[in-house]
């Protein structure tokens, strides 16, 4: 439990960070707010000659609502994202499934851009980004470029991101929608068994658009279009439903652990849909 | 001197004695981060030492090449098997009569085995080498299941002992065989068993798990080359037996070894027994010179110190047709694993799972119990629990459930019918135990109305209806439980531990000034021994709690004692703690009368005094005795007050109780939720309620644990799965539910106090609570028996195999 040896490093800023990134290469790599990466330094299945720290960068930081579009810096810590009221207004998805995640210990120290960037399966919120349909902002050698949520999760712990990128920020539509956000869980502080993320809109008594994504079904978060179609049009009764889990279920490819066997997950998986369809149906 | 106030009551509440909920004197420290713990213990020049450990459940070793590790600037030795051979101390004994690796000896036989010592000037060098030495392992063929492990054919896990076909307890039939060890009446068992009107058969099992405590186990040891003497500072939950078993093993006399358990954080039984750690400790501080420090670290932990259970539990319940128990039988197949690390009394390897006739009244008995050896980590500890009497209690409280079933019959009517009356007590078990006292019925009844138990079983029945209808998916499930413990070993005549007597002791000295220190050969890991010793004396020697110091744990102080484990600190030292108080009275009655000018039978003890009879006025107190004991010449008695009682138990003792536990399962999630528990404990004479109480929800909440998710958890290739607080369940105030505690109080009748210990009871009795609720639940749908630990992929599968789930 003692990681291997390490320098750290402690940038003022964007470039000065990105800098010590170029000089190192795959030696180095950046922490935000640990509780991911330390762990598995501590484990040692990671080792990282050269730590940047980037708490120090103020660019980083802040929740911004600005004509109906949300922006997160990387560095706000998921605390940040349960409390602050102007996000729970303009997303209020964020909120819910904030608290789903580890415990209030865990949630001080982790970071939205922690979460995000680094392409564990079990964290909650790539998948949730890609329901939200956010982009993040990466920034690297040669300046700042955006990508989707939704093109960003290659593999276990791969993703479009460049190892001397940086991602800054986060950012989505403010949005109306009714939502959910349903987790099954062994305990506090779990990852998922199967989690669900939706959001749509009613028009009248029919569903005008969805989102759905789906968390540590698979070794990315899915995003399963197929899912969200076929609520479309639909009284989100149990038939819509039905084709909506059914269509979820294609796109998923569990593994079993110690949270279940693969049938049981995608047991789960069902459940989680459809109860966050409801909710979300509910509230829409 | 004669005045009378303040009254008796006053005086009685000042001493703060049995009975009073005494605030814990302990938890001062504790909550302002002032304990003293084995690892806060530094010393100059000290040294770390840490383990390599084998990847692989069975291999054999080929080669370990030191060369780097030692070239890593601050490594100071490492340690293989190859060093200790010379010392004999490659290999140690065990507590149950076998033996276990120190290091590697040619071969590791589970994940975890410790293969080499590591000894450097601080730990982050230690963790740096450990990955440089070099070990080159050829792997064998793995064995996790105990059944696997007795086929004709499998693969010889314990090679040092070819050709041994009998051990410490009797024949071996098999290379992996241990032992069988049995009691009760096979032949008459069976036949009744044949007979009956009704026989349910089950297979029980109780899996695999692990005591976990906050604290991992440790030690410092340091070797004194001037003055030869050996201190050992570690998680001991038997410092003396430590001491005694560290000399017979180093040949240091005694007398130059000293043992220290500091404060402990939770034991729970994985302290009891002697580790590799210890060993290599105590051999890298005589060879270097220096102070050596061993921590484990959470995964070190679960994955090579002591386990719990591992019991497969094949019952027969035999019945009349109306439900009156007449006979049962159990075979178990215990798993223990590489090494049998047991820590039981030495003529029980099996511990007390002969207690598994539970609270009934059962005519006929048998038990055979089958130990044997796989690839995985040697334990088998008495986890919250006194020598397997929680596999007992799990068994019997899950075979009476399956035999209400048999019967159709509702299993609180069928408990009560069999359980033993309190006329018949002290009782003498088919098994050979003698219970000293109980009063079932009464417990039974009291937590039966309680819960509003036939207003439940509407409810439960209504919610099945419902179900049916497809209105819910919720059902709700009524877990019953009403277990026996054996606790308080023990007799020496019958128990001891690596040929040590199972009393106790208890020293005390009396201040002049009218406080006192007690001295005792028990040691606390959070039960709080400062706070109710000292009660129990405050009521026996009439000075106020308060002003009584409980010292423990220090082998150069403390009397000798068994210590900790086994629910045995107030049955045995507490006791031993009464009679030395009783010593002391003894001895200030002659004072007192020598001052009051009478004879001793003029005078009569009143809560801190002794008066003359008829007399109230004319009286001395314990103080004032005190004082004089110290500064007058009294004919015929020596100058001084103080006294040591070593106790030997006549009988164990039976604490039991009625816990009911009701909960609602998501059938679609296999999620629960705990709507109720209430647990009735009878645990004799209170000493703390507040402290029972603390104790019960602890014990609960680990039995909660247990019951629905904690597993030590193996691949088929012996790879630990549950090696972290990540999937090693230690429930959260989230997972833990509320508690209702109650009680009865049937003293013990051969107690000097009549309490009969309470520490373990709420995880033996919850363990099964929890878990025939969850059956209970299915009951209706034709569930008899589904394994623990109930969790959700667990419940969903008892769901998915009644067909109650349509996406199948
Ligand atoms: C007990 C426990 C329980 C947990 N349970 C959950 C849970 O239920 N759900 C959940 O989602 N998470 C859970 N987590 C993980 C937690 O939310 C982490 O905090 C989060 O995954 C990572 O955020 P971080 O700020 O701590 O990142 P770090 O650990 O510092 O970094 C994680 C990775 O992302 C990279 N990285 C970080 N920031 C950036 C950036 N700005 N640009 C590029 N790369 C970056 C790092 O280099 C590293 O590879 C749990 C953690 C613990 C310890």
């Amino acid at each position: 439990m003692i990681p291997a040896a390490f320098d750290y490093h402690r940038p003022q800023g964007i470039e000065d960070a990105i800098a010590i990134l170029q000089k190192h290469g795959d030696d180095a790599r950046v922490i935000a707010g640990g509780h991911s990466l330390i762990p598995m330094m501590k484990l040692r299945m990671a080792e990282v000659p050269n730590l940047v720290d980037l708490q120090d960068i103020e660019s980083l930081k802040g929740i911004t609502i600005q004509n109906g579009r949300v922006n997160i810096g990387a560095m706000v810590t998921q605390h940040e994202l349960i409390t602050n009221e102007g996000l729970a207004a303009a997303a209020p998805i964020m909120r819910e499934a904030a608290l789903q995640i580890a415990d209030p210990q865990v949630r001080y120290m982790g970071t939205i851009g922690g979460n995000v960037a680094n392409g564990d399966p079990g964290n909650d919120m790539p998948g949730l980004m890609q329901c939200l349909d956010a982009t993040f902002t990466l920034f690297g050698p040669d300046g700042a470029r955006g990508v989707k949520a939704r093109d960003f999760y290659e593999g276990a712990y791969m993703t479009e991101r460049d190892d001397e990128e940086i991602m800054t920020a986060i950012h989505f539509d403010a949005s109306t929608a009714g939502y959910a956000y349903e987790k099954q869980k062994r305990k506090i502080g779990d990852y998922a068994t199967a989690a669900a993320a939706v959001m749509l809109t009613k028009d009248g008594q029919t569903c005008s658009s969805a989102a759905i994504a789906l968390t540590n079904l698979s070794d990315t978060p899915i995003w399963s279009q197929g899912a969200g179609a076929a609520l479309i049009g639909t009284d989100c009764g149990p038939a819509a439903i039905k084709a909506a889990v059914a269509a979820g279920l294609d796109d998923i490819d569990p593994s079993e652990d110690n949270r279940g066997p693969i049938a049981f997950k995608y047991h789960a998986a069902r459940m989680m849909i459809s109860r966050a369809i409801a909710s979300a149906w509910a509230r829409a | 001197m004669n005045d009378l106030s303040p009254d008796r009551a006053e005086r009685s509440a000042k001493l703060k004695g049995l009975g009073h909920s005494r605030k814990r004197v302990e938890d001062q420290r504790f909550t302002q981060g002032r304990g003293n713990y084995v690892d806060d213990i530094k010393m100059p020049d000290m040294l770390f030492g840490d383990f390599v450990r084998s990847p692989y459940a069975h291999a054999r070793v080929k080669s370990i090449n030191i060369d780097k590790a030692m070239a890593l600037p601050g490594v100071i030795a490492v340690l293989t098997a190859k060093d200790l051979e010379p010392l004999s101390l490659h290999w140690m004994p065990t507590l149950a009569g076998d033996k276990q690796m120190v290091l590697a000896d040619g071969k590791v036989l589970f994940q975890g085995q410790e293969v080499a010592f590591v000894i450097a000037e601080d730990r982050y060098i230690n963790a740096d080498a450990i990955e440089l030495v070099e070990v080159e392992y050829e792997e064998l063929p793995v064995i996790t299941d105990p059944f696997k492990a007795l086929e004709p054919d499998a693969v010889v896990l314990r090679e040092d002992l070819a050709g041994q076909t009998s051990g410490a307890h009797g024949e071996r039939k098999h290379h992996n065989h241990i032992f069988l060890w049995e009691a009760g009446d096979k032949e008459a068992t069976e036949q009744v068993v044949e007979t009956a009107d009704v026989v349910a058969e089950e297979m029980v099992y109780y899996h695999r798990t692990h005591p976990c405590p906050l604290e991992t186990c440790g030690c410092v040891a340091s070797m004194d080359k001037v003055t030869g003497k050996l201190t050992l500072w570690g998680t001991f939950q038997a410092p003396h037996v430590v001491r005694t078993v560290a000399s017979l093993l180093s040949g240091i006399e005694e007398h130059n070894i000293r043992v220290v358990s500091p404060d402990i954080g939770g034991g729970f039984g994985n302290k009891v027994g002697v580790y590799p750690g210890y060993v290599c400790s105590i051999v890298a501080s005589i060879v270097t010179g220096k102070p050596v420090k061993w921590i484990e670290d959470r995964m070190d932990n679960l994955m090579a110190t002591a386990f719990a259970r591992d019991y497969w539990m094949k019952g027969k319940i035999a019945a009349t047709k109306d439900g009156k128990i007449t006979g049962l039988h159990c075979e178990v197949t215990a798993d223990h694993g590489a090494f049998d690390a047991c820590a039981d009394p030495t003529k029980f390897p099996a511990g007390f799972m002969n207690i598994c006739t539970g609270s009934y009244d059962i005519p006929v008995a048998y038990l055979g119990v089958d130990g044997v050896y796989t690839n995985k980590a040697p334990g088998g500890v008495a986890y919250r629990c006194s020598f397997r009497v929680t596999e007992a209690a799990y068994f019997i409280e899950r075979m009476i459930e399956v035999l209400a079933i048999e019967l159709n019959m509702d299993a609180a009517e069928l408990r009560a019918k069999n359980f033993i009356r309190k006329d018949q007590f002290p009782y003498t078990s088919a098994m050979g135990w003698e219970y000293d006292s109980g009063d079932y019925h009464t417990a039974w009844d009291k937590a039966l109305t309680a819960v509003g138990y036939d207003v439940l079983r509407a409810e439960q029945a209504e919610r099945v209806e419902a179900f049916k209808r497809g209105e819910t998916r919720k059902l709700i499930g009524i877990g019953l439980s009403h277990f026996t413990e054996i606790v308080g070993a023990g007799p020496v005549k019958n128990c001891d531990i690596l040929g040590m007597g199972m009393f106790d002791s208890c020293e005390i000295r009396i201040h002049p000034t009218g406080s006192a220190i007690a001295r005792l050969g028990t040691i606390s890991q959070g039960q709080g021994h400062a706070t109710t010793f000292a009660q129990i004396l405050a009521s026996e020697i009439g000075l106020p709690a308060d002003s009584i110091t409980v010292e423990e744990g220090d082998t150069d102080t403390a009397p000798y004692g068994l210590g900790t484990y086994g629910s045995r600190s107030t049955p045995v030292a507490g006791a031993a703690a009464a009679m030395a108080g009783r010593k002391i009275r003894a001895k200030a009655q002659m004072i007192a009368a020598y001052l009051l000018e009478v004879h001793d039978g003029d005078l009569e003890w009143d809560i801190d005094r002794f008066v003359v009879k008829g007399a109230p006025e004319q009286f001395k107190t314990m103080a004032e005795i005190a004082y004089a004991s110290y500064n007058q010449a009294i004919p015929g008695v020596e100058p001084g007050l103080e006294a040591v009682s070593y106790y030997d138990p006549p009988n164990m003792t039976y604490p039991f109780g009625a816990y009911i536990c009701v909960m609602e399962i998501d059938v679609d999630t296999g999620t629960h939720e705990i709507r109720q528990f209430y647990a009735l404990d009878d645990c004799g004479t209170r000493i703390n309620p507040m402290i029972i109480e603390g104790q019960v929800h602890g014990g609960l909440t680990e039995a909660l644990a247990i019951a629905m998710g904690q597993e030590i958890a193996y691949d088929e290739i012996g790879n630990v799965k549950t090696g972290t607080l990540m999937d090693f369940f230690i429930p959260t105030a989230w997972e833990t539910p509320t508690y209702t505690t109650d009680f009865t109080e049937t003293p013990s009748p051969h107690h000097p106090i009549g309490a009969k210990g309470v520490g373990e009871s709420p995880n033996v009795g919850g363990v099964p609570a929890f878990s025939n609720a969850v059956h209970d639940a299915f009951r209706p749908f034709g569930l008899r028996q589904a394994h623990m630990p109930h969790d959700h992929w667990r419940i969903w599968k008892i769901g998915n195999d009644l067909g109650l789930h349509d996406d199948v």
